[in-house]
């Protein structure tokens, strides 16, 4: 699950905001001697530099991010892919192969020449297995790793043996290595390289003088000087930081700190909208799971999940948990998503309806207790990762929204280790509350949500063949849509497996979070995405 | 009585007399939300405001102090009577193991006994057996300090020049015990029990982690301390830090009422 990941507080490394435009567009102000140092803090130090190495939840994302040269971008404002090291690529054979033309001059940090045999051994690096490089899982497909030939010290040829969709996109996320890329602070090839590191402290950032990106008075990005990053875990502190002036910006803001910086410091909070990241809830319906049968019939039953899906008062999630800084969400995929979600899904409102079709199908509902037809009293335990505010409150309302319909929630907050072993590994849970946060408007790396025999099916990891026909549908949906290149005809299978969950309700979703950051009115040029890293995507522009 | 003790007692009888008996008066229900009302300042309707789900903090804070006051002097009555029994037991031919057990305990990462309980306990448990094996655990888990302390304390009384004199002029060993040793060790135990109330009270809190402790929509003092970590919210809302206040009058009121009258701790 690359680009899928389960949201923990660490992922505040999407911290990253974006800048101008595209990485082809021009910054409206030269640099100035104000542009010297750009400051931010991170949670965490990053475990390594290597940048294939660095994973999706640790802040070596965000430091691969910032110092990585990619062969293309995806430009996070609109969602369109755009050359960066590769000055053009062409994809052929039915989106099987493509081959990537390198700008002329290109240089790592340290000055040595980048040449298509880097890019050929950052890919092979990435996708051996010894490495267990999380930038390899991208690029892996189950027919075996892709052929590369090198036709020219600037053009190469990548050819797999099935169709692989989006497949330039993909290289969005490999940053392409240097040979030292295992030194303690190793080359790169993107705008900025590591120039210091003070474990439990600082990094330091400074600009690749290397790096190839211009702007039109022809003088060399990024505009910054460097970047002071201070590891920082506390967030209270991040904040007083902010407020003294000594930070520039802080990102994935959470709502109290965003009400109370709109209040302290005006015109410095901002509300991007609905992110990409998803809340929800799902019942556990694996076989495995030592559930009582009654539990497993409720848990697996369509019409139990919608009464319990439509007594959920949304509104309330948004207004009190989220303190209004979220939107409804309508399904797996967030509607701030604009060329993936289905418009003809419509948030779940609060009703009845299904309730009543529950109660009409054996359920009752006496002295405030809703019973199956055996008799047993609705009750389940809905587990959840403690410390995350929202989300707790999240799991107090659904409680007390569901006590009004007889069912009794025990809600159990769980460390997130201990709660990735229940739902992962032991299946020891009935009810999860949870979310993910998706790195990419793409959907095709959920594949591995979708498909039954997933290992993140949520609801029933890995099942040997599809236990409904509407599952059975999703796999054929979720098969024939990873072999198309048109992204159109993609969009119109993903639509109906859109159309299938929220009809079927596997997964319960709940809410889009909004993305918040603050940003110091010094910084101009920031055009944030949706997708990580929403406020630093186009470092080079920011000025 | 001091006038001093005469306050402390005052103000502890006060503040539990007010959250024992808040059932009778007080106007919501402790897990009612009113979400119309979140996030409050204190009014006429709320005393002291509502939490970020609108639930009455009064109300919350009334529970809670029940709660918790009653469950930490439970645990640490526990842990003073099991480190008092391991004293005397130290006493006898089995000193060594003692010694040994006591050196244990201490030293074991308990965190870990807290998981194992969490994952043997089924996740649909009801609240109220959640919450008393957690104490139940904590006052267990507690006992070798104060049982090294006791088992220092009467080692030293026993080897004193008085208990020797009293032994000389042939007083019976346990009469040695009830007039020499216990007004020594009883003070020592009031002490031991003053100090792992508030404990108890602020580590429960943490168990929370755990999926131990007190769960929604319940509430204990140490979850509700626990909201004061954001600073922010502590500037604009001061009056959150009521449960602070309480546990603060809670803590100091036991300690300024010191050991029974003549004996001091």
């Amino acid at each position: 699950m690359k680009r899928v990941a389960l949201t923990i507080a660490a992922i505040a490394v999407a911290l990253s905001g974006g800048l101008s435009g595209g990485g082809l567009k021009v910054a409206s102000a030269a640099p100035t001697a104000a542009n010297a140092a750009l400051r931010f803090s991170i949670p965490a130090d990053p475990k390594s530099f290597d940048p294939l190495h660095a994973s999706l939840e640790s802040s070596g994302e965000l430091i691969r991010y910032l110092t990585g040269g990619v062969l293309i971008r995806v430009d996070r404002a609109t969602d369109t892919a755009i050359p960066e090291l590769a000055e053009s690529w062409r994809m052929s054979e039915g989106g099987k192969a493509i081959t990537f033309h390198l700008r002329e001059g290109l240089r790592f940090s340290d000055g040595s020449p980048l040449t298509a045999a880097d890019v050929a051994r950052t890919l092979t690096d990435a996708l051996d297995p010894k490495e267990a490089s999380p930038a390899g899982d991208t690029f892996r497909v189950a027919g075996g790793a892709p052929t590369i030939e090198i036709r020219s010290p600037r053009d190469l040829l990548i050819r797999y043996r099935a169709v692989k969709p989006a497949l330039d996109r993909l290289f969005d996320q490999l940053a392409i290595a240097p040979k030292n890329r295992s030194a303690r602070l190793p080359a790169s090839a993107g705008p900025f390289f590591v120039a210091e590191y003070n474990p439990g402290s600082t990094i330091i950032l400074r600009r690749n003088q290397w790096y190839w990106k211009r702007d039109s008075s022809g003088a060399h990005l990024p505009f910054f000087d460097s970047i002071r990053i201070d590891i920082q875990s506390n967030g209270d502190i991040q904040l007083a930081r902010f407020e003294r002036g000594e930070s520039d910006l802080i990102g994935g803001l959470n709502p109290e700190t965003f009400d109370r910086l709109a209040r302290t410091r005006p015109g410095t909070a901002h509300d991007v909208g609905a992110s990409l990241d998803s809340e929800f809830l799902w019942f556990n319906q694996s076989p495995s799971a030592s559930l009582p049968e009654w539990k497993r019939k409720w848990f697996s039953s369509a019409l139990f999940r919608h009464a319990i899906s439509s007594s959920i008062h949304r509104e309330d999630l948004i207004r009190i948990a989220y303190k209004g800084h979220a939107r409804a969400a309508a399904g797996p995929i967030s509607t701030a998503n604009r060329f993936w979600f289905n418009p003809k899904l419509k948030p779940l409102a609060y009703n009845t309806a299904a309730l009543n079709a529950l109660l009409g199908s054996g359920f009752t509902l006496k002295g405030g207790v809703l019973r199956d037809a055996s008799g047993h009293g609705v009750e389940f335990s809905l587990i959840t990762n403690s410390g995350n505010r929202e989300r707790e409150r999240m799991a107090a309302l659904i409680q007390s929204d569901l006590n009004r319909i007889g069912v009794r929630v025990n809600i159990v907050t769980l460390d997130f280790g201990s709660l990735i072993e229940r739902i992962a590994k032991t299946g020891a849970y009935e009810a999860c509350l949870l979310g993910f946060a998706n790195v990419d408007e793409d959907p095709i790396e959920e594949m591995n949500v979708w498909l039954s025999s997933g290992p993140h099916h949520a609801w029933w990891p890995q099942e040997k063949s599809p236990a409904t026909p509407w599952e059975a549908r999703i796999d054929q949906l979720e098969l024939a849509q990873a072999s198309q290149t048109s992204r159109a005809q993609r969009k119109k299978l993903l639509d109906e497996m859109q159309e299938i969950v929220a009809a079927q309700e596997p997964i319960i979703y709940l809410v889009n979070p909004d993305y918040l950051y603050a940003l110091s009115p010094r910084i101009h040029g920031a055009t944030p995405g949706i997708a990580p890293p929403q406020l630093l995507w186009n470092i080079e522009w920011l000025h | 009585m001091t006038r001093v003790r005469a306050v402390a007692l005052s103000l502890l009888a006060g503040v539990l007399t007010v959250a024992f008996a808040s059932p009778a008066f007080v106007p919501h229900p402790y897990d009612e939300q009113y979400r119309d009302h979140a996030g409050e300042p204190p009014s006429r309707k709320f005393l002291l405001g509502t939490d970020d789900l609108g639930r009455d903090r009064l109300s919350r804070l009334a529970f809670a102090t029940r709660l918790s006051v009653t469950l930490a002097c439970g645990a640490a009555a526990l842990s003073v009577l099991l480190g008092l029994a391991a004293a005397g037991l130290s006493l006898s031919v089995l000193t060594k193991p003692v010694a040994v057990a006591t050196t244990i305990s201490l030293s074991l990462p308990w965190m870990f006994v807290f998981i194992v309980l969490r994952g043997m306990l089924p996740l649909n448990t009801s609240a109220a057996v959640s919450i008393g094996l957690t104490f139940a655990v904590m006052g267990v888990a507690g006992w070798a300090l104060p049982g090294r302390v006791f088992a220092a304390s009467v080692s030293q009384y026993r080897a004193s020049e008085w208990v020797m004199h009293a032994r000389a002029c042939g007083m019976s060993e346990r009469r040695i015990w009830t007039a020499h040793l216990w007004p020594h060790i009883r003070s020592i135990a009031w002490a031991q029990f003053r100090a792992l109330v508030p404990a108890y009270i602020l580590a429960e809190a943490g168990l929370g982690l755990l999926g131990l402790g007190v769960a929604e929509p319940a509430t204990s003092l140490g979850n509700l301390i626990a909201e004061l970590q954001h600073i922010g919210s502590i500037q604009t809302s001061p009056w959150i830090l009521a449960p602070l206040v309480v546990l603060a009058i809670i803590t100091t009121s036991i300690e300024l009422l010191r050991g029974p009258a003549g004996v001091s701790a």
